[in-house]
């Protein structure tokens, strides 16, 4: 089973989840910008952290035979503080990476004004960067800040195949996929989304823009709910190409939309970076 | 085309070719344009590798530096400022392309921060003919130890042959003890080094008996 994670925050993961994830299937991962559970208060600590998002964590991730990739953003959270505001001016120097596939994690929190200014704000970089937006669906009053999600995608003009709403359940994913754009689902051990609701969703709505992801971060989550779910899929009958369409192809088709998404086509062999192959590098595992 | 670099108009698609081009005239007009250019470069002319030193996205990232019509402080702050707002594909190009637009160690701040870190790709492209040329001894010796320590082969740090010193095969010979009593491996490309400086008697018994 080949599996791409389209939303994991590896930053907040060990070398022991990297190891269990490519023994796993794992090959190449998203990692979405977002909150790290203590706020941040100023704009500089942003950018050390992109920049970890574009140099450590892809090395590190490299070192276990996975690919890395991330979106970045100023998360809904964080756009609340006046303090964060100043990270919205430097996103376009981001947004000019080469491993940067999205803008991401956009989208509402408390559905504030700050929050509506900065949602807007985004989507018109991911336009002007010609890159997907993923947006995060609240977890507080989710079906109205769906709803309300949808109306200002709608208005930023964005090409709703760019755009995917995460986090879906049983009462947003209809909505989502009618407005033409992707459904993702967090399959989380107890809140959001399970394996099992997970597989009757796809018996009920298909595998059409779907994405499965485990969303793992540094709160109680699990970085194999992608394999798990593929496990549920089969069992429940589904052809093992189905599930390869919903963990591998289908992110890869979206997140490919950036131009940037550069696979390796080789995805059997661990290695640190595509320069340090160069007469063959040993894997190594970090620091002194 | 500035001598150093590979020539890369034979291994450039026509396309790739144009950009570039075009991208050196606008750096020429305006050298704040490089701001922008200098993340594209990867997407528009490729990564493949051309020889044991440049890839295809660091010898162009070097064409576009060394197109900057700047003096000092301007060319340092610029080049700063691209190696501090880069990715590692753009830190390493900035790395690698040192000896061709500063003769005078202007730039050792951007090694000394490198050889801090732990990513052993750019710890590489910061130990080329720039480092080997304007480090200070001491630190040129940890740099090499680092290597030895992150398994970096000791044929990709310049100017070995030149700098290996006593003080350096003493460092060597120690960290081959070391390993020795750990029961671990001594990697084999440190030991010429050794030989040629630490006395018979201050070396490591286990290192003679080797090849
Ligand atoms: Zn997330």
């Amino acid at each position: 089973m080949r599996i791409f994670d389209p939303h994991i925050h590896m930053t907040s993961r060990t070398t022991d989840d990297y190891e269990a994830m490519f023994a796993a299937g794992v090959r190449a991962l998203v990692e979405p910008a977002f909150w790290l559970g203590q706020p941040r208060t100023s704009p500089e600590s942003f950018y050390d952290y992109f920049d970890s998002l574009l140099g450590w964590e892809p090395y590190r991730a490299a070192q276990f035979g996975i690919q890395h990739f991330c979106t970045i953003a100023l998360n809904p959270k964080e756009a609340n503080d006046p303090r964060c505001m100043p990270v919205l001016d430097e996103l376009p120097r981001y947004l000019a990476k080469d491993r940067v596939v999205a803008v991401g994690e956009i989208g509402y929190d408390s559905m504030t004004k700050e929050e509506d200014e900065a949602l807007a704000r985004q989507l018109q970089l991911a336009i002007e960067h010609e890159l997907p937006a993923l947006v995060h669906t609240p977890h507080r009053d989710k079906e109205a800040g769906t709803r309300r999600t949808l109306d200002v995608v709608r208005e930023s003009g964005i090409a709703p195949e760019l755009v995917v709403l995460d986090h879906l359940n049983e009462l947003t994913v209809s909505m989502v996929l009618d407005s033409g754009c992707w459904a993702g689902f967090s399959v989380y051990p107890k809140t959001k989304m399970s394996e099992d609701r997970m597989v009757r969703i796809i018996q009920e709505h298909g595998s059409d823009r779907v994405l499965v992801n485990s969303a793992a971060d540094w709160g109680r989550s699990d970085p194999l709910k992608t394999r798990k779910t593929g496990l549920a899929m089969l069992a429940a009958g589904f052809a093992a190409d189905e599930v390869d369409k919903v963990l591998w192809r289908n992110p890869v088709a979206f997140y490919g939309q950036s131009g940037r998404l550069d696979l390796d086509p080789v995805l059997d062999e661990p290695k640190p970076d595509e320069s340090a192959t160069y007469q063959g590098n040993s894997i190594k595992r970090g620091g002194e | 085309m500035i001598s150093g670099i590979p020539e890369l108009r034979t291994v450039l698609e026509p396309e790739a070719r144009a950009w570039l081009d075009t991208a050196v005239d606008r750096i020429i007009a305006d050298p704040t344009a490089i701001g922008a250019l200098f993340p594209a470069v990867r997407r528009r002319c490729g990564r493949a590798r051309i020889d044991g030193h440049w890839t295809i996205d660091e010898a162009a990232r070097a064409v576009l530096l060394t197109a900057l019509p700047l003096h000092d402080p301007a060319l340092t702050e610029t080049v700063g400022a691209l190696h501090r707002h880069g990715d590692p594909a753009e830190q390493r190009a900035v790395l690698r392309a040192l000896p061709l637009i500063d003769d005078e160690g202007r730039f050792l701040f951007l090694v000394r921060e490198t050889l801090r870190g732990n990513d052993t790709t750019l710890i590489e492209a910061a130990l080329g003919p720039y480092a080997a040329r304007h480090l200070p001894d001491d630190e040129y010796r940890q740099a090499v130890l680092k290597c030895v320590f992150y398994e970096i082969p000791l044929s990709r740090v310049a100017g070995l042959d030149e700098r290996a010193d006593a003080e350096l095969a003493r460092m060597l010979a120690d960290f081959a003890r070391e390993r020795i009593a750990a029961g671990r491996a001594v990697p084999e490309d440190i030991t010429p080094v050794i030989r040629a400086f630490a006395p018979a008697d201050d070396r490591p018994a286990a290192l003679d008996g080797a090849s």
